[in-house]
C-alpha cells in the first residue's frame, strides 16, 4: 500500500519544499493545514453563515441574490401559534408536529435506550463466559445502515409478516403496524433503540471496567451486600459516564432522521415526522423548495445542539480533570 | 583556526532568556562535553548548534562559515539522541540508510558505508531487526551507527547514556571514547553526569542558567575551579565548603576564621585575599584527615559508609555545614561522635562568599 | 455434550448457578435472539420465491414445489401428493385449478385427466434457494452501477479524508505556531455543528461548486471531519519529537517526515479511522439523498430506499438487495469487530 503511493508522495514533496522556501515559512504547519482548512471553511464554517442568511431571506430562490431580505419573518412564521402544545393552532403545523414528535421520540428513545444499555453493560460486566461474543452481538446493529435497519424491521412488521403470523398462531389480534399512528411511532422508537443501543452499551461497559476491582473487594470486606455495592459504589462511580452518555444520546436523538424516514417515511400522516425530516422535506423534497423556513428551523435545532454540546464538553472536562 | 565557534549566542522564548550569551571555540577533533544541572540550557545549546533550534542572537560558525540560517540537515552534523530516536518502523539497516538516501548517495556507496559502520560497531547481525527487538545497548550502538554512517564533520550527543544501566554506561563510555579516537572528529557531548564529563572530555564546558561558568581541560577545572558552583559540581563526592572570613593575611600566609571561631592557618601564595573579607574555603573529601591531635575544626558524625577498601564519613560542622571525609582503608569512627579533622594544605580553594568567585591569583 | 453443559453452567467459581446467573444468561440469550434473528430472518426470506413470500403464515425455510415434465405439456407441472378421495396415496401433477377442483394428471400416464378436490392434495416440496432473487438484481436492476457508485464514493472519500486529516493532525500535534489554538478551537466548533443542521447552505455551496448530483458532491463535503483530526492528533502526540529531529538531521524534508515517519508510526490510528470512514461512507444516507438526484448516481443505500417505495418492486428483489448491502459490513464486522468497537468508543460515534 505504502509502496504504491511512494512515487506520488515523491512528487508532492517537490512543491511542498518549494512552497516552504517561497513563502519563507519557518515551519510548514500551515501548508499541512491548508487542504483541511479549505474543506472546513467551505463545508463547515461558510454553511453556518449562509444558513443565517437563508433564514433571514424569503422566496423560493436558491441564490442569495434572488432572495429578498425578510428579517425575522421565517422565525415568526415558525413560531406563530395560538398554543404551542397544539400544532393545529400553528401557522406551520407540520413544524410543530415535528417538534413535538422529536421531543417525545427523543425522551422515550433516550430514556429506554440508556436504561437498557445500562442493564446490558452491567450484565456484560459480570463474570460471564464468552463476553467478547455477547458484546459483539449487542454491538452488531450499530454497524448496519439506517436503510437496512428499516427494511429488516419493515419485513418483520409487514401485514403478512412473521410477527403477525406469530401473534395469529397464539390466537392474538394482528395489526397493520405501520398504518397505525401510535404503533408506527412506537416501533420507530424501538427500531432506533435496537440500532443504537450497542454503542452506548460499549461506552458504559468501558466506564464500568474503569472502576477498579479492589474497590469492590474493599466493599466485600466491609460486608456490603451486592445491591448496596451497586448503589453506593457502581452507580456513583459510573455517574460521569452516564451523564456523558445521556447528553450524547440526546444530541444524536434529536437529529434522528435516516432510519425512521426509511422505515415509515414520516407517516402515517405526520405521526413519525421528526425535525430533520421537516427540514429535508421543506427544503429539498417539496416544490417549491422553501429554504427560508428550513434554514430557520435548522438554526433553532443548532441552538439546542450547541447548548447540549457545551454541556457535554463541560462534563467531559470534569471527567478528565476528576 | 577553531572548528566550531560560538559568538555571544543567545536564545530567548519571548521574555525568557535560556541561553544568555555563550562564547566558545572548539578545536578540530576535540571531544567537548557540556555539563551542568538540569535546566542549565546545555541541551538547548546543543540543539542550537545542530540547527534544530533557532538562534535568537549571536553567531555560530562551523569551519569558518556562519551557519545561523543553514537548516539542520545541511550543517554537516549528526546527532545521537537521548531516547536514541530510532525509527521504530524501519529495520536497523533502513535506520542507517535513511539519511544517506535523503542525501542521494548512490546505492553502492550506501552499501559499503553501512557494511563498514556495522562492522565497526558490531551490529552486523542486527541489520534486519527492528529497533523493538534490540536491547538498550544495541539500540545505542545503532543510534551511534546512524550518526557515524553519514561521516559528519561534527558529532552531537544529547545525553546518550542516560537510559542505560550503570554497567552498560561504563562500557559505552569507553566505546564512544574509542570511536572518537578512531574517527578523530569533533564531538560535542551533553550530559548532566560529571563523571562522564571527566572521563571522556578533552574540554569541558560547565553550564549554569544559560551561561558557561568555566570552559577548559577536565583536570584544570577540577584543580582550579573558577567559582563555588563549578567546584561543587565537578568531582565526586562533591567538594566540602566551610564559610568564614579571612583573618591576618600576608604574602605567603592566610589565616582563615570559621563562622564557629576556629582559626586555620594556611601557608600559600596562590590566593589574593583581602584581610577580613568574607570567604568560603573549599577542599575535597580526600584532602582531609581525621585527627584528635590539634585538628583544624571539629565535626559531628551522622553517617559512615564502610566500603572495605575505603570509607566515607558524613559529618556536619558545628554550624551545620556538610562535610564528607574520604578515608583509605577502614575506620572505627561511629555515629554521633565528635571528631577533629585536618585539611591537607596543598589542595585548597578559597572563594569570595558574596560573589562565589575563586580568589586564586591569575597566572 | 457434558462439556457443553459444564461450559454453560460453570460460573462464579463455586460450580453452582446462582439465580442471578440464570437471569444473566436469560437476558443474554434474549439479546442474541433480538439482535440476530431479524437479520437471519431477512437472510432466509431473501432466498424465497415471491409465491413463498406471500404465504401466510410464513415458513421458516425457503421451500419450492417440485415440478415434473409431463409429455404433452409445455411447462413443467407442479407435483402433489394426494391425501384423500379416489386417488389417495398417488403422486399427481396438476394441470390447472378449476374452482374447488384441480385437474390433474399422472406423470406415468399423461393421457388420462383426473379431477381432485383441492382439499385432498398436498404440494410436494423441497428445500430450495431462490437464487434468482439475486441474479435478477443484476439483470433487471442497475445493481452493479449502484454498487460501483457506493464503492467509488467510499474508497475515494476515505482516502481523501485520511490524507487531509492526517496532514492537519500532523500540523496540530507536531508544530508550534501562532494560531494553533485558534485552529484547534475551530475544529471543536465544527464538532458542535453537525452536518444535519447546515443542510440547506451546504447544498447551495455544493451546487455552486458544480458538484450537485455528482459523486464528488458526496465525497468532498464530508472529507474534513473534526473527529478524524482529533483521533489522529491524539495519537500523533504520543510520537516522540526526537524521532522527528533525528529525521531532520537525516536531511528529510518536512513532507518526507510526514510521509515516511509520521504516517507509518500512526498506522494503528489511521487504520481505525479508515474502518470508521468506510463504514460511515458506505452507510451514508441523508447527504447523498440530498445531493444525488438522478438514479444513475444513486448509491446502494439510496437505491434500496427508492426501490422500497416503488410499487413494481418485489419484496424478493428488495430483500436480496438488502442482504447484498448488509453483507460487506457484516464481513467487516466479523473480522474487525474489536477494532471497530474501540474505534467507535474512542471517537464518540460520528
Amino acid at each position: 500500500m505504502l509502496m504504491i503511493l511512494e512515487p506520488i508522495m515523491r512528487v508532492i514533496e517537490v512543491p511542498m519544499k518549494f512552497l516552504q522556501t517561497a513563502l519563507r515559512l519557518k515551519n510548514p504547519a500551515w501548508l499541512f493545514l491548508f487542504p483541511n482548512l479549505v474543506l472546513f471553511g467551505l463545508f463547515a464554517f461558510l454553511p453556518i453563515l449562509v444558513n443565517v442568511a437563508y433564514a433571514l431571506t424569503g422566496s423560493d430562490g436558491i441564490l442569495l441574490s434572488d432572495r429578498p431580505y425578510v428579517g425575522m419573518q421565517n422565525f415568526t412564521d415558525l413560531m406563530a401559534c395560538e398554543s404551542y402544545l397544539d400544532p393545529n393552532s400553528c401557522k406551520d403545523d407540520l413544524f410543530w408536529r415535528a417538534v413535538w414528535n422529536t421531543v417525545w421520540f427523543t425522551t422515550l428513545q433516550v430514556g429506554l435506550m440508556v436504561g437498557f444499555a445500562l442493564i446490558t453493560a452491567l450484565i456484560l460486566n459480570r463474570d460471564i463466559r464468552a463476553r467478547g461474543f455477547f458484546r459483539a452481538v449487542f454491538f452488531f446493529p450499530v454497524l448496519l445502515s439506517p436503510v437496512v435497519v428499516a427494511l429488516i424491521w419493515k419485513w418483520i412488521l409487514q401485514r403478512e409478516g412473521i410477527l403477525n403470523a406469530w401473534l395469529d398462531g397464539l390466537g392474538l389480534e394482528t395489526f397493520n403496524w405501520l398504518l397505525d399512528r401510535d404503533w408506527a411511532f412506537g416501533w420507530s422508537v424501538f427500531l432506533s433503540i435496537w440500532a443504537h443501543m450497542g454503542f452506548y452499551t460499549l461506552i458504559l461497559l468501558a466506564g464500568l471496567q474503569a472502576i477498579p476491582r479492589d474497590v469492590y473487594e474493599a466493599a466485600m470486606m466491609d460486608r456490603a451486600s451486592p445491591w448496596r455495592a451497586f448503589r453506593r459504589i457502581t452507580l456513583p462511580l459510573l455517574m460521569p459516564t452516564m451523564l456523558v452518555v445521556l447528553v450524547l444520546a440526546t444530541i444524536k436523538g434529536v437529529q434522528t432522521f435516516e432510519e425512521v424516514y426509511a422505515f415509515t417515511g414520516g407517516g402515517p400522516g405526520s405521526a413519525t415526522t421528526l425535525i430533520i425530516q421537516y427540514v429535508y422535506e421543506t427544503g429539498f423534497a417539496g416544490a417549491p423548495r422553501l429554504f427560508g423556513p428550513a434554514a430557520a428551523a435548522s438554526l433553532l435545532l443548532a441552538f439546542v445542539l450547541v447548548v447540549l454540546t457545551v454541556i457535554q464538553l463541560w462534563l467531559n472536562r470534569k471527567n478528565v480533570d476528576g | 583556526m577553531s572548528h566550531l565557534v560560538l559568538k555571544n549566542v543567545k536564545k530567548a522564548y519571548g521574555e525568557l532568556e535560556v541561553i544568555k550569551g555563550v562564547n566558545m571555540e572548539i578545536e578540530q577533533g576535540d571531544f567537548c562535553v557540556f555539563v551542568g544541572p538540569s535546566g542549565c540550557g546545555k541541551s538547548t545549546l546543543l540543539r542550537m548548534i545542530s540547527g534544530l533550534e533557532s538562534i535568537t542572537d549571536g553567531t555560530i560558525s562551523i569551519g569558518g562559515a556562519v551557519v545561523n540560517d543553514v537548516p539542520a540537515a545541511d550543517r554537516g552534523l549528526a546527532m545521537v539522541f537521548q531516547s536514541y530516536a530510532l525509527y521504530p518502523h524501519m529495520s536497523v539497516r533502513q535506520n542507517l540508510t535513511f539519511g544517506l538516501e535523503n542525501m542521494r548517495t548512490s546505492k553502492a556507496e550506501i552499501k559499503t558505508k553501512v557494511a563498514k559502520v556495522s562492522k565497526m560497531l558490531q551490529i552486523e547481525e542486527l541489520l534486519d531487526r527492528k529497533p523493538k527487538a534490540l536491547s538498550g545497548g544495541q539500540r545505542q550502538r545503532v543510534a551511534i551507527g546512524r550518526a557515524v554512517v553519514r561521516e559528519p564533520a561534527v558529532f552531537l550527543f544529547d545525553e546518550p547514556l542516560s537510559n542505560l544501566d550503570a554497567e552498560l554506561r561504563v562500557e559505552m563510555r569507553r566505546e564512544i571514547a574509542k570511536l572518537h579516537h578512531d574517527l578523530q572528529n569533533t564531538m560535542i557531548y551533553v550530559t548532566h553526569d560529571q563523571v562522564e564529563a571527566m572521563t571522556m572530555a578533552d574540554k569541558i564546558a560547565v553550564l549554569r542558567l544559560g551561561q558557561v561558568e568555566q570552559f577548559g581541560r577536565p583536570l584544570d577545572i577540577y584543580n582550579h575551579p573558577n567559582n563555588i558552583f563549578v567546584a561543587g559540581f565537578i568531582g565526586s563526592p562533591r567538594m566540602n565548603f566551610v564559610a568564614g572570613r579571612a583573618g591576618e593575611v600576608s604574602a605567603s600566609d592566610i589565616e582563615f576564621i570559621t563562622d564557629n571561631g576556629e582559626r586555620i592557618a594556611f601557608h600559600t601564595s596562590d590566593f589574593d585575599v583581602p584581610a577580613n573579607a568574607k570567604v568560603t574555603i573549599g577542599f575535597r573529601p580526600n584532602h582531609l584527615s581525621v585527627s584528635q591531635d590539634k585538628p583544624d575544626f571539629k565535626v559531628k558524625v551522622h553517617g559512615t559508609e564502610q566500603l572495605g577498601g575505603e570509607s566515607f564519613i558524613y559529618a556536619k560542622t558545628l554550624k551545620d555545614e556538610a562535610i564528607t571525609v574520604h578515608l583509605g582503608g577502614q575506620t572505627d569512627i561511629t555515629l554521633g561522635t565528635e571528631v577533629g579533622v585536618t585539611i591537607h594544605r596543598t589542595h585548597l580553594q578559597i572563594f569570595d562568599t558574596e560573589t562565589g568567585k575563586s580568589l586564586r591569583r591569575r597566572a | 455434550m457434558a462439556k457443553v453443559m459444564s461450559f454453560l453452567t460453570r460460573t462464579r467459581g463455586n460450580g453452582k448457578l446462582h439465580w442471578t446467573d440464570w437471569l444473566t444468561y436469560g437476558y443474554l440469550l434474549l439479546g442474541v435472539l433480538l439482535m440476530f434473528l431479524p437479520v437471519i430472518w431477512l437472510g432466509l426470506s431473501s432466498f424465497k420465491t415471491d409465491a413463498e413470500l406471500e404465504r401466510f403464515p410464513p415458513r421458516i425455510l425457503p421451500m419450492a414445489q417440485e415440478t415434473v415434465e409431463v409429455e404433452g405439456y409445455d411447462d413443467p407441472l407442479p407435483l402433489y401428493q394426494i391425501t384423500g378421495g379416489d386417488y389417495a396415496g398417488r403422486t399427481l401433477a396438476q394441470i390447472r385449478r378449476i374452482g374447488l377442483n384441480a385437474q390433474m394428471v399422472d406423470p406415468t400416464n399423461p393421457t388420462e385427466r383426473l379431477n381432485v378436490n383441492i382439499d385432498d392434495r398436498q404440494a410436494v416440496e423441497h428445500f430450495a434457494l431462490a437464487t434468482e432473487n439475486y441474479s435478477e438484481l443484476f439483470a433487471r436492476f442497475n445493481f452493479l452501477k449502484f454498487f460501483w457508485n457506493s464503492v467509488f464514493i467510499t474508497s475515494v472519500a476515505t482516502i481523501i479524508m485520511l490524507t487531509v486529516n492526517a496532514m492537519a493532525a500532523f500540523a496540530l500535534s507536531k508544530y508550534q505556531f501562532k494560531g494553533r489554538m485558534v485552529v484547534l478551537g475551530l475544529v471543536i466548533g465544527t464538532l458542535m455543528i453537525p452536518q444535519t443542521v447546515v443542510l440547506v447552505p451546504l447544498f447551495l455551496i455544493t451546487k455552486e461548486l458544480n458538484m450537485a448530483d455528482s459523486l464528488w458532491g458526496v465525497i468532498i463535503p464530508g472529507a474534513a471531519t473534526p473527529t478524524g483530526v482529533f483521533l489522529l492528533r491524539q495519537y500523533m502526540l504520543t510520537i516522540p519529537d526526537e524521532i522527528l529531529d533525528a529525521a531532520r538531521m537525516d536531511k528529510a524534508s518536512e513532507w518526507k517526515i510526514f510521509w515516511r515517519i509520521i504516517v507509518p508510526l500512526s498506522a494503528p490510528a489511521i487504520a481505525v479511522l479508515a474502518i470508521l470512514a468506510i463504514m460511515w461512507r458506505w452507510n451514508d444516507f441523508l447527504w447523498p439523498l440530498i445531493v444525488l438526484t438522478s438514479t444513475d448516481n444513486f448509491t446502494l443505500q439510496l437505491a434500496l430506499n427508492s426501490f422500497q417505495g416503488e410499487l413494481n418492486t418485489q419484496w424478493s428483489n428488495l430483500l436480496a438487495m438488502t442482504m447484498l448491502v448488509l453483507l460487506p459490513i457484516a464481513c467487516v464486522f466479523v473480522f474487525l469487530q474489536k477494532y471497530i468497537a474501540t474505534g467507535i468508543a474512542s471517537t464518540g460515534g460520528k
